[in-house]
């Protein structure tokens, strides 16, 4: 038996690893998917006031990128660590910690998209009787949306890869996996979620630039100045918190 | 809130700073770690991203190589390097690690910092019959500059937040102090050290924008 070979001379690829464990593989998984998709739309839902406070007092604007960026600068253990006193060993220190880390890009994104908005579209609007609740809704939103899901697809990618640190309180998908295979030396599903947990960002990516074609066909036909907006947004912070 | 006031008590108790588990061991072994690790990404991302930048090649090696960069868990990776026989030489995973992922915004920032150079500036300088040697040093480099720094300050921050990291795979730093603390299920030491460490990160930044700042050959 070849296949259980694998398990006792501890290789790295096993499949019978695969086969004995894969509930645990599909829990972590699932896990982390959770926590992902609750931070970066926890991150969304708290980003957008933050964004719309920022664009409509300028003097709010200053503080709140600063303060997000200096969030980004902690590093993600210390982050999970400082949150400990609040929160104990929960699944919500873990979404909490990834929620103030989303914050930083999207609230530079969804600013930019917003800001990026052509005065002639929202004085038509304007013109045309909008009231500033529907103006933002119906105009500015649908307008900023690309720099918007910019923004999420970074977010997301980032936060599948820094939810393995969440391990350390045991609630880091399969980040847990990564750091029990480390006590215990068992290469296979190190390396294996190691593995799915690329597999998972990438995926996730995927998904929202399809969903990001879908909700803005107008992108395709000619560049916009809210792309050219995102795509600098999207540049000038290029490192991770890790 | 006893862990706050149990962190405080942690933090100014000088028994915690002395001796191999202590902070001063564990803040200088964070820093030689971080400090090696930037400097030799450096010597290997900035000639390659300014040299591309300067002949205007491998765009999509340096952008996409932050994105894959991104994907990549860093904890994973550190685990992945202990396990391998590279961790039975110690450091060696830690560093490897902590160089490979300050390469990416060192060679995003430096080569798109010199992709944006105005290109009419480059051509009025060619006009005015400047080398390629000249127009890099006199015209692209200063431009670049201010990306350039962007891409070591986020290199920077990056290299002491995964040295942090480095403890869960069971190496120094300042992170063990945290890793310890969860061992021992010792909140306020918990607390305690990642309030240094996050202290460490914010001075990091710091004095890496005041560096930027002090050497920007632009200033006036």
């Amino acid at each position: 038996m070849a296949e259980q070979n694998c398990l006792v001379t501890n290789d790295w690829i096993c499949g019978e690893y695969l086969r004995s464990r894969s509930q645990e593989l599909i829990d972590a998984t699932l896990q982390h998917v959770g926590i992902t998709v609750a931070s970066v739309a926890i991150g969304v839902a708290v980003a957008l006031p933050l964004a719309l406070l920022a664009r409509r007092f300028r003097f709010l604007a200053g503080p709140i990128l600063g303060v997000t960026t200096v969030l980004y600068s902690v590093p993600s253990l210390a982050m999970f660590s400082l949150l400990l006193p609040f929160f104990g060993l929960s699944v919500s220190l873990v979404v909490t910690g990834l929620v103030l880390y989303s914050l930083t890009v999207l609230v530079r994104n969804i600013l930019a998209g917003l800001q990026a908005v052509p005065e002639e579209a929202r004085d038509a609007a304007k013109g045309m009787g909008y009231g500033p609740l529907r103006l933002l809704w119906e105009v500015e939103l649908p307008l900023a949306l690309p720099a918007l899901l910019a923004g999420v697809r970074i977010t997301t990618v980032s936060t599948v890869a820094l939810t393995t640190v969440g391990a350390i309180v045991d609630y880091g998908g399969l980040g847990t996996l990564i750091l029990d295979g480390l006590d215990t030396t068992f290469k296979a599903q190190v390396l294996t979620a190691s593995v799915l947990c690329v597999l998972l960002a990438v995926t996730a990516d995927l998904l929202l630039l399809g969903l990001q074609r879908l909700l803005t066909p107008w992108t395709r036909a000619h560049r916009t100045r809210t792309s050219r907006a995102s795509r600098k947004a999207a540049v000038t912070k290029v490192a991770e918190p890790a | 809130m006893n862990a706050i006031t149990g962190a405080w008590e942690w933090l100014t108790t000088g028994a915690n700073w002395e001796g191999e588990k202590g902070v001063w061991h564990r803040l200088a072994e964070h820093l030689y770690f971080s400090g090696v690790c930037l400097a030799v990404a450096c010597a290997i991302a900035l000639p390659l991203a300014l040299y591309l930048g300067h002949m205007g090649k491998g765009g999509a090696l340096a952008v996409n190589i932050s994105n894959v960069g991104r994907a990549v868990p860093t904890l994973a990776l550190l685990i992945l390097l202990t396990l391998t026989p590279l961790g039975e030489h110690g450091d060696a995973p830690t560093l490897i690690a902590l160089v490979l992922f300050a390469v990416p915004p060192l060679l995003t920032n430096a080569y798109l910092g010199m992709r944006e150079v105005d290109r009419a500036v480059v051509e009025a300088a060619r006009g005015m019959g400047m080398s390629g040697g000249q127009l890099f040093a006199r015209v692209e480099l200063p431009l670049a500059y201010p990306l350039i720094m962007t891409g070591i300050r986020s290199a920077g921050v990056q290299v002491v937040a995964t040295a942090t990291l480095a403890a869960m795979a069971g190496e120094g730093g300042l992170g063990r102090i945290i890793t310890a603390g969860f061992n021992l299920q010792n909140t306020p030491q918990v607390v305690a050290g990642a309030v240094l460490v996050a202290l460490l990160a914010l001075l990091v930044e710091g004095v890496l924008v005041v560096a930027g700042r002090l050497f920007d050959p632009m200033r006036r």
